[in-house]
């Protein structure tokens, strides 16, 4: 194998596969959002309570492959009971982390995400960076009231 | 059951034929296990293209110089081949088209586009690949016509009950694959076709898997169209095949306007150009329709007719089987696998689930290991939801896979297995 799977599949992604936190319904959700897919069919769905400008609950539901629901996983984690503007700034990180084609620029704000670094596998296979990528956009899809997201 | 089969040393087409199954991928050597999403070419085909691309080439059916009419010759030569392939009656009942797509899209908009009327039917089955299934909606918005599935049973088998009850005197058009891109299944087509005819529809089969897999006899079947995808048949990308009945084609107005098409043009009246010039405007694909030509006799060997390669194309159809069987039986023995589709009749596609691991990471795992296969829905959203599973893995066998590749598979699926626990 020219690489190891175990650099896409760290301990952390299939802990949180197996483990996922903030799954679930948030029937008191003031901004939702459902992001699919097309190519392969993970379908993720990102609810948030945001009150004075601060994420209070934050939960997904979906499905799809580890690297997706482990993503959404870890990004439930990071994000509960943070300020909006910091939640747009990691995402922006976020972005920039698993998109950026100079790998330095990529890895500069490495040491700020924490077990999000574990998704960074996926660069190494640029089809799989959607499937890291959907929970993301689809948080950002929620917070400006689109219902829709796709990284189509 | 393992031992019991016949053990294959070397696969029906030496991999050796064909230059990119000796790629390595990822540092492994290639197990190429997806040929239903499009085959891999055969090397004297392409070297026939090219050399006939170099040294012969020129419009088509325009200029009366030496190079046009070696170029139209060895254009219209393949569509006497294809007329043998699909035993057509008819050398004009053969059209060139894009992709088996363009097929199904050409019938549903210059046949039944301008019959269809509001309350009508356009019977199809719940084993469709988008292709077969899109073309019908579309058609159905424009004339007030509904489209009906038929429903499968839990093997994938079409529920002929279920077939008979939804044709009625408004089934207009009846569309159905004739091996299931996804799942295997082979449906009884010549039967379908007896009921759907009985009830007064017009039949298209889509032959997009069934081409390189299986003898196909459109006279005997009764199919009134039948379309072929030529890259999943081994041959180049952007050719389809579309055979439609004489009188059926004679009756259509053109799908698109242009050179070729054309009789005579003024600009107050345009004649059409007989069959099958009508329906093949502007330049053709000249280069990929002879390197159909070349993979044709790559197939069945030079000088091939009707019963050479009749017996050919069914010794792949088995060969295929036989490898199949392996592997199911290596998978079968996997905790945690389910293969999905159990049909009385099968062709070469195994489309399988592993319990906690996705096919998304199956996908990516196997191709690791230098296997490739195709992880998602493949491009039949409705049959997945039919099956209550988000996706599949699916391996698909062609006549170059051997029983190492499905060792190979086989094995890689137990190492994503462990990965994940």
């Amino acid at each position: 194998m020219s690489w190891d799977l175990r650099d896409l599949y760290q301990e952390t992604i299939l802990d949180h596969q197996k483990h996922p936190r903030g799954k679930g319904n948030l029937p008191d959700a003031t901004h939702s959002a459902t992001g699919f897919n097309p190519l392969c069919g993970d379908k993720v769905t990102i609810q948030l309570r945001i009150n004075d400008g601060k994420i209070d609950e934050i939960r997904f539901d979906g499905e799809g492959c580890a690297i997706c629901m482990s993503s959404a996983s870890m990004m439930t984690v990071s994000l509960q009971g943070t300020p909006v503007s910091d939640a747009e700034d990691l995402f922006q990180r976020i972005q920039k982390f698993l998109t950026a084609n100079d790998e330095s620029a990529a890895m500069e704000d490495i040491d700020s995400l924490g077990d999000l670094a574990a998704l960074g596998g996926v660069r190494r296979l640029p089809v799989r960076i959607k499937c890291a990528n959907l929970p993301w956009h689809t948080f950002n899809s929620a917070v400006h009231g689109e219902q829709n997201a796709k990284t189509e | 059951m393992i031992q019991e089969l016949p053990k294959i040393s070397t696969s029906l087409f030496p991999k050796s034929d064909f230059p990119n199954l000796l790629t390595l991928v990822n540092g492994q050597p290639l197990a190429y296990l997806d040929s239903a999403a499009s085959a891999q070419k055969p090397h004297v085909a392409t070297e026939a293209t090219s050399m006939f691309v170099e040294h012969q080439y020129a419009n088509v059916h325009r200029g009366v110089h030496t190079l046009s009419q070696l170029a139209t010759d060895a254009y219209e030569r393949v569509r006497d081949q294809i007329k043998v392939v699909l035993n057509a009656a008819d050398r004009n009942e053969i059209i060139f088209t894009k992709g088996c797509t363009e097929s199904v899209n050409l019938v549903a908009q210059s046949f039944a586009r301008p019959m269809l009327r509001p309350g009508d039917e356009i019977l199809l089955t719940e084993l469709e690949h988008h292709s077969n299934i899109v073309p019908w909606q579309l058609v159905a918005q424009s004339t007030g016509a509904k489209v009906v599935a038929a429903r499968i049973h839990n093997s994938g088998q079409l529920d002929l009950e279920d077939f008979k009850s939804k044709l009625n005197a408004n089934t207009k058009i009846v569309a159905f694959t004739h091996i299931s891109n996804a799942l295997g299944t082979i449906l009884p087509a010549k039967e379908l076709t007896a009921m759907a005819h009985a009830a007064g529809a017009t039949v298209l089969i889509d032959g997009a898997q069934s081409g390189p897999h299986a003898a196909i006899d459109v006279q005997d079947i009764g199919a009134d169209f039948y379309v072929l995808s030529i890259h999943k048949m081994y041959g180049p990308t952007g050719v389809g095949v579309l055979y439609g009945r004489l009188n059926l084609l004679e009756a259509m107005p053109p799908y698109q306007g242009g050179g070729s098409m054309i009789r005579s043009v003024s600009f107050e009246e345009t004649t059409f150009a007989e069959l099958p010039a009508k329906f093949e405007a502007g330049t053709p694909n000249i280069a990929g329709v002879v390197g159909l030509g070349a993979t044709l006799d790559y197939i069945a060997g030079k000088n091939w007719n009707r019963e050479t390669w009749v017996s050919r194309i069914s010794e792949i159809g088995n060969y295929e089987a036989t490898v199949r069987e392996y592997g199911v039986s290596l998978l079968a023995e996997i905790d945690g696998l389910i293969v999905h589709g159990d049909a009385e009749e099968m062709a070469g596609i195994i489309s399988f689930t592993v319990k906690n691991v996705h096919p998304h990471d199956l996908g990516t795992i196997l191709d690791q290991h230098g296997v490739a296969v195709r992880a998602g829905h493949h491009c039949c959203q409705p049959l997945m939801h039919r099956l209550g599973v988000p996706a599949t893995a699916r391996a698909s066998i062609a006549a170059y896979n051997d029983l190492e590749d499905m060792d190979r598979l086989a094995a890689a699926v137990q190492s994503a297995k462990e990965l994940f626990g």
